[in-house]
């Protein structure tokens, strides 16, 4: 149940003739004076968000509500679970109108008809291009984009001085700096493949083949030389001590926090962490003599394929979320450059949003097709056990190529 | 509400005695009239009285708020347990029921509901790609495959209505036009422009907001051709602001049930499984939800890849559920028979101290465990072991050792409440009488104490045993299923059991397409393997019950 009936206003007229006006929306037999109360039935749009994004989102829909005279009604859930629910949810009739989401969902939404393409129109523009990119499947766009997230090196200007230009240095720079640890990596017995991914591009070995326009198809491109040159790095670096499956995300952030690192390899949701220390961020340095390109997430709002408030429900997002003030409100609620071109300018008067977004504009987007989600669970596992020294790198890795290519042919 | 006439009549106690004193036959009717002058009227049917209102006010409460829903199937649930619970709490003649209903209501929404959809489910293609019916899968594919033309405009646009049919208004180079669906945009002279948009038309009605917004959904399925030329596209609208050009490129067909592409003409047919397929194997995205039949139980036991895994987890599931019931059952025992002991002192507190795993909810504590027994920063190998670099978790062997006493943790005060609980029930005659045969210590425990003590907590073993076969949480917070096989082509580990391979089979942990029909099918095996070894076994334990 979405709305509860004031129990004192629970007669059966009453619900019925609610009913008879509210229907579901081929019903036109409504008298319109009686619709323009705004109790939901001229429209409520409901809109699943996280907790960081609450706010942000209320207040532009507190604007929204009053040029429209409709509901705009909140619902708050853990971002963990949008995904799932919004599948189940959708087909029912009962999901949302609108909801917040990551564009590396796309693929299995769109699988299973549950969101509806937007059209941006002019609007295209006024966006990033990857953001736009990342929610754009066979030429239709299916999110508003509102934030851009990608890792960077965070750098702690008072263990070193200078950003580092290839891994090496960084590694030099660390020891230099007599830490505990050179530069922190989280990894953890199950690995970490989002974290380690610009070091793998930087040896040229990307998940995917890439297409011409930045979309993914399902060939592999992970394996081969390059793929090999990076296993055998990883090796390495955890030989010489550099890399250990021990550090977890809690344990790097913990240790970068109380100054035993001058580098850590992390994201904009680290920083709260990081308050009260002297912070720069920097390009991720290159290991294998590429350039070394991080993933990017984009998040954004998807709107349900099945909900009957569409043209509320695009209004709100295409004139009410496209915009500055918006855009930079959810800015400031979860520091992640906006995708609007203009509002991330003025959030670029920082320093650090700067770094990340310099950051992100040589970042590949992270893929949304479905066939990436067989590849994580071979990914991670395989470069922690490399790095544990369980496992030899060249065959391990050749081993880790095929198992993806079988759980994707399956 | 049905009432029922002769209500006075009906003296029913609080604490439900049976109508009318014992042993004697229910007063003969005269007439069918009331007899209110004889019987009056008691507390306690006033008090079934003011309940039964409770129960069908919430009953109705809920049936409205179904209807408002739109939800038939609980609505006519919620229908049919007030109408019963009605009739079973006011006729006379269904005194059982009156204490069977309750349960019984909760046993048919929580149990044989929830069984039974999960059975239906095992015997579909629910998962990534049939998520809905066809309609919603037609209705996606629709949405996905209408594109905007490349390069057009957009317009500014206002909604009409004339002569009841809604239309667009839109302003192209300064001009007005104006079309319905079923006339294209046409110059319309008489329409006033102002800043740029569409306020007045001749003989038509500028829509307001409001009354757009009451009637979205025709507004965004409203298509108005451009001209006359259908390949010219047609104009629509999102937002009741901006209209764009778009074309179609899939086309529905209801009778035969055909997409047909119209930029290739290739024509997609509905297949029995729940896809629209071409005649040369090409597939649309979106399919729906079909019945499959036994399908998913042959994908289950058809997957080459998993024939090794799969062998290794079921011992390890069986190994794992057998060692903590007998792990957990022995400790718990060994401390409810040390604090039995009246010499003991302070027995109440250490008992209290003993609830404290317990009390730990088991997601918390097995997370807790998965931190403390990490390799090189946990609380154990650092501060207990001096900075050993043990691999609790990561060594196959040992991480089932882990596993195994992690859940001896959680689950020995239960066993120790359960025997504190029977220990302190045994007959001591029976013990007496052992004394005087001249048995000792160890013969009483064996033959007498320990089968009687058997007798109570056999049942509670054979549930702890279904529990950890499916134990979850335990095995997902803890280790994940890691460490990996380094032999097999799937992502499963070492200590995963049959429940969490089910997880990771059918997608629901993301590592491949979700498939709820064949995660289904697989809980229904695992129920099986379940039921059949507790049935054994109740069976067994049948013969403890012939000592007494």
């Amino acid at each position: 149940m979405r709305r509860g009936i004031p129990a004192a206003a629970v007669t059966l007229g009453l619900t019925l003739a609610l009913t008879a006006c509210s229907g579901s929306g081929n019903d036109t037999s409504g008298d319109p004076t009686s619709q323009a109360t705004g109790d939901g039935a001229g429209g409520s749009l409901v809109v699943w968000v996280d907790e960081t994004r609450q706010g942000a989102v209320e207040s532009a829909a507190a604007a929204f509500e009053s040029e429209n005279g409709v509901d705009v009604e909140l619902v708050l859930k853990n971002f963990e679970d949008i995904r799932a629910d919004f599948l189940a949810q959708v087909p029912t009739g009962e999901g949302p109108d609108l909801t917040v989401g990551a564009h590396d969902w796309l693929g299995e939404l769109t699988t299973n008809g549950v969101v509806a393409p937007i059209e941006l129109g002019d609007k295209t523009g006024d966006f990033e291009e990857v953001a736009v990119q990342a929610f754009t499947q066979d030429g239709q766009v299916y999110g508003l984009p509102y934030a851009i997230e990608n890792i960077a090196l965070i750098r702690n200007t008072a263990l070193a001085p200078e950003a580092p230009a290839t891994w090496d240095d960084a590694v030099a720079a660390g020891q230099a700096a007599g830490t505990p640890y050179p530069i922190l990596v989280q990894t953890g017995t199950e690995g970490d493949p989002y974290t380690y991914y610009p070091l793998q591009t930087s040896f040229g070995a990307p998940v995917f083949v890439q297409n011409d326009d930045g979309s993914y198809t399902s060939e592999l491109a992970l394996g081969g030389e390059p793929g090999h040159a990076f296993a055998t790095w990883l090796q390495g670096q955890s030989q010489a001590g550099v890399l250990s499956t021990d550090i977890t995300y809690d344990i790097a952030v913990e240790a970068f926090k109380n100054g035993e690192s001058p580098f850590i390899v992390g994201g904009p949701w680290m920083l709260e962490q990081f308050a009260d220390l002297e912070l720069s961020i920097d390009p991720i340095p290159s290991a294998g003599g590429m350039p070394a390109q991080p993933f990017v997430g984009v998040q954004g709002f998807y709107v349900s394929a099945q909900s009957d408030n569409a043209l509320l429900a695009n209004d709100f997002l295409v004139n009410y979320i496209a915009t500055d003030e918006a855009q930079l409100a959810l800015y400031e609620a979860g520091s992640r450059p906006p995708a609007l071109v203009s509002a991330a300018e003025t959030a670029s008067a920082d320093p650090i949003t700067a770094g990340f977004a310099a950051v992100g504009a040589e970042a590949v987007p992270m893929p949304s097709i479905p066939e990436m989600g067989s590849v994580w669970a071979f990914w991670g596992v395989t470069q922690a056990n490399i790095i544990a020294g369980t496992t030899e790198p060249v065959a391990g890795w050749d081993k880790m190529v095929a198992d993806i290519q079988g759980a994707i042919g399956s | 509400m049905p009432t029922h006439p002769t209500l006075a009549d009906d003296a029913t106690d609080p604490g439900g005695t049976t109508d009318g004193p014992p042993g004697t036959a229910p007063p003969p009717r005269s007439g069918g009239r009331p007899r209110r002058d004889r019987e009056p009227v008691r507390p306690g049917l006033l008090a079934k009285i003011a309940l039964m209102a409770v129960v069908n006010a919430l009953g109705v409460f809920g049936v409205l708020a179904a209807w408002r829903e739109g939800h038939v199937g609980i609505l006519v649930s919620m229908l049919v347990l007030v109408l019963a619970a009605d009739w079973v709490y006011f006729s006379r003649r269904t005194l059982p029921l009156k204490y069977v209903l309750p349960g019984l209501a909760f046993l048919l929404v929580y149990q044989v509901y929830v069984v039974g959809y999960t059975g239906w489910v095992a015997f579909t293609n629910y998962g990534d790609g049939h998520n809905s019916t066809q309609a919603d899968a037609v209705s996606a594919l629709l949405m996905q495959n209408e594109r905007r033309v490349e390069g057009s405009a957009t317009y500014p646009l206002t909604v009409v209505e004339r002569g009841g049919e809604l239309g667009f208004a839109i302003v192209e180079d300064g001009e007005a036009r104006v079309g319905t669906a079923e006339q294209p945009m046409a110059v319309e002279d008489g329409a006033t422009v102002d800043d740029g948009r569409v306020t007045q038309v001749p003989g038509a009605t500028v829509l307001e907001r409001q009354e757009v917004l009451a009637r979205q959904s025709e507004v965004t399925d409203l298509r108005v051709a451009l001209s006359d030329d259908p390949n010219d596209g047609s104009v629509r609208t999102q937002d009741a602001r901006t209209g764009f050009v778009s074309v179609p490129s899939l086309t529905w067909d209801p009778d035969a049930e055909t997409m047909t592409d119209v930029t290739t003409g290739t024509v997609y047919h509905a297949t029995s499984d729940g896809w629209f397929e071409s005649d040369d194997g090409q597939r649309l995205a979106v399919g729906w939800r079909v019945m499959v039949g036994l399908d998913n139980f042959r994908t289950a036991f058809g997957d080459e890849r998993y024939a090794g895994p799969f062998v290794k987890i079921l011992l390890w599931t069986f190994a794992f559920a057998i060692l903590s019931v007998v792990t957990t059952f022995l400790l718990g025992l060994f401390l409810a028979i040390t604090f039995n002991d009246t010499r003991l002192r302070g027995r109440r507190i250490y008992r209290t101290l003993l609830i404290f795993p317990y009390a730990i909810p088991g997601f918390l504590a097995a997370l807790l465990w998965s931190g403390l027994l990490n390799r090189s920063y946990g609380f154990v190998n650092q501060v207990l072991l001096g900075g050993a670099a043990i691999p609790w978790l990561t060594d196959p062997w040992l991480a089932k050792a882990s596993v195994l006493g992690v859940n001896l943790w959680l689950g020995f005060p239960y066993m120790f409440l359960i025997c504190t609980g029977a220990l302190q029930s045994l007959p001591g005659d029976v013990l007496e009488a052992a004394k005087v045969d001249g048995a000792g210590a160890l013969r009483t425990w064996r033959s007498v104490t320990l089968p009687l003590l058997l007798v109570s907590t056999a049942p509670l073993l054979i549930s702890s045993f279904a529990f950890n076969f499916n134990n979850f949480t335990l095995i997902y917070m803890l280790t994940n299923g890691g460490p990996r096989f380094a032999d097999a082509s799937v992502p499963l580990g070492h200590t995963d059991i049959l429940i969490s391979m089910v997880y990771s089979v059918s997608g629901l942990d993301g590592t491949a397409a979700k498939n709820y029909g064949l995660a289904s099918a697989l809980s229904i095996v695992v129920f099986v393997i379940v039921a059949t070894i507790s049935a054994i076994t109740f069976k067994k334990t049948k013969q403890f019950e012939e000592i007494n």
